[in-house]
């Protein structure tokens, strides 16, 4: 782990869907599929997950989406940006011949994608890849290329299964069951999610979102309610027994003064 | 055998948690002292909302962190909700009150002081904004007119955080006894600092200058809690760099009746109170100390 930026050269830029850009660089900074990275554009730092974890090499996948992300969406091949990391503590991958269930939403595919590349190697897994219309579907090519089986699901119906993702659950668990599942997404994605594997009694990982500063632990505006956590050191991946303690999951959630939206 | 009192206020141990550090939430302070510390220190907070710096905040030296987070806080309203949900039971609650004027600091003491044990006014914050922070603590005069003001608001006891980045701490620590000030803690972050990335050119922190916090400002903060002891009659809380047993009993030595612990955090994790308890009770043992209170200066000899 690095603590002060690193600089790094963009190697390669891929248009994944018209709002989604993929970044790869080189960089000795060593991490687990679920961590993530603080970007530094000279300007604003942000967190963003890793998406692709090769030897030597990291990606991260960005939606534009703002200030900082329109920024970076502006940058080429050969600019520079700011790393360190990685941070977090990642997901659970110690699985053997499993059946598991890898559940992405919208760019929320970004940590889970990498997480696959990983589970695929000795386990059954099967990919629900979720947005909001085909354009937007992210990675397809690249999961099916690894041995996953992809689920896709677009709300408007415009590719694969039509509904929300927690429909396309729904009607996967008619057929499957799985012995553990992992989830990334809007947390209102991720709730109607949540529901649905408690009910069904399917333990999983969930990565969470919150407001970062420091991300080393210490400035306290990424911890949660009622348990206190930090999303950078005791998340941002939590298990279902530990969501259950976080009160804030679904609910709200702080802004950079602090402030419950 | 770990209990210590500060200006009248009981702590079940020397341990608490220094203000900026996880102290955002009444979950997270609540978390600090399942965890071991007595007592927690929120962030400092203001009579509005206000969000900080950007990005870059906080940037990893050796040593330490420097950071410039900047004040960011969700305003006093917002912030007495989470206060009225620490667990008072047993455990001392302050809170870190900052703004520029005496109403200000006043106001804010009249807000909170039914939900705290003490306050402790930060007037010595080296990224804070022109008028607030160390701009305050670095003034004799300025930090008179405010710990009077907000000594004469309270009920509670009023604890006065000083700044290191002054010509003579003494003086300083001087002028806020004689306002008013209950108890004394130093030190708040050193320089401010700065980490240039050489191959950008440019300083890492959005604000360029940051407060530096860790093990490299423990021996100052030693330094200047031994100076202000001999100095001053009021209690003083050391804060700066205390990661292990070994810290503390040089702050106590050095004067200080307890002591903080925030940068430690990141390294040790909120483990860090519970390990030092048990490594101080058994270095007490050891040494055949029975209270902390005999302990208290013992480094200024017979003098």
């Amino acid at each position: 782990m690095i603590n002060s930026p690193q600089i790094v050269e963009i190697s390669e830029i891929i248009e994944e869907t018209p709002t989604i850009k993929t970044f790869k660089f080189n960089t000795d900074i060593e991490a687990n599929p679920g961590e993530f990275l603080m970007v530094w554009n000279f300007s604003d730092e942000k967190p963003m997950s890793i998406s692709n974890i090769s030897d030597g090499e990291l990606s991260i996948s960005v939606k534009n989406i703002g200030e900082f992300t329109s920024q970076l969406h502006e940058l080429e091949v050969g600019d520079k940006i700011g790393v360190r990391g990685s941070y977090g503590n990642g997901f659970n991958t110690d699985f053997k011949d499993k059946k598991l269930l890898v559940i992405g939403g919208g760019v929320g595919m970004a940590p889970v994608t990498a997480l696959t590349h990983d589970l695929v190697e000795n386990n059954d897994v099967d990919v629900l890849v979720a947005a909001t219309t085909k354009d937007e579907l992210l990675f397809l090519d690249y999961l099916e290329k690894c041995g996953a089986n992809v689920c896709p699901c677009t709300d408007d119906g415009s590719y694969g299964f039509e509904g929300y993702a927690s429909d396309c659950l729904s009607s996967l668990l008619e057929d499957s069951s799985y012995d553990y599942a992992f989830v990334c997404g809007p947390e209102i994605m991720m709730i109607g999610i949540y529901n649905i594997l408690e009910d069904a009694g399917i333990p999983a990982d969930y990565s969470l979102e919150r407001y970062m500063k420091c991300a080393l632990g210490v400035c306290g505006q990424c911890c949660v309610d009622n348990t206190g956590w930090r999303i950078c050191v005791e998340g941002p991946v939590f298990d279902n027994e530990q969501i259950k303690l976080i009160d804030e999951f679904g609910k709200y959630r702080r802004d950079a003064s602090g402030v419950k939206y | 055998m770990l209990e210590t009192d500060v200006c009248g206020v009981h702590f079940r141990n020397p341990l608490m948690l220094a203000a900026g550090i996880m102290g955002s939430t009444a979950s997270s302070m609540n978390w600090i002292l399942k965890s071991g510390a007595a007592g927690v220190i929120s962030k400092s907070f203001s009579l509005k909302p206000h969000p900080g710096y950007k990005n870059p905040t906080t940037v990893a030296v050796d040593g330490g962190i420097i950071n410039a987070i900047g004040l960011s806080n969700p305003g006093v309203e917002n912030f007495k909700e989470e206060l009225k949900q620490i667990n008072r039971d047993n455990n001392v609650v302050i809170a870190s009150i900052y703004g520029a004027t005496p109403d200000e600091f006043s106001t804010l003491v009249s807000e909170v002081q039914d939900y705290v044990d003490m306050i402790e006014l930060n007037i010595s914050c080296p990224h804070a904004m022109e008028g607030y922070g160390a701009s305050i603590g670095q003034d004799c005069n300025l930090s008179h007119t405010i710990v009077s003001a907000s000594k004469d608001a309270s009920d509670v006891p009023i604890i006065a955080k000083l700044t290191p980045n002054v010509t003579d701490i003494v003086e300083i620590a001087k002028t806020c006894e004689d306002a008013g000030a209950d108890c004394l803690s130093l030190i708040n972050t050193l320089g401010p600092g700065m980490k240039i990335n050489i191959d950008v050119a440019r300083p890492v922190l959005f604000n360029k200058f940051g407060g530096m916090s860790g093990k490299a400002i423990k021996p100052i903060a030693i330094s200047n809690v031994y100076s202000v002891y001999e100095a001053v009659d009021v209690p003083i809380i050391g804060v700066g760099g205390v990661y292990t047993f070994e810290d503390v009993v040089e702050f106590i030595f050095a004067g200080a009746r307890a002591v903080q612990i925030g940068t430690a955090i990141m390294d040790e994790g909120v483990e860090v109170f519970g390990k030092i308890n048990a490594d101080l009770e058994e270095f007490m043992k050891q040494k055949g100390y029975s209270s902390i209170d005999e302990m208290v200066g013992l480094a200024h000899g017979g003098d």
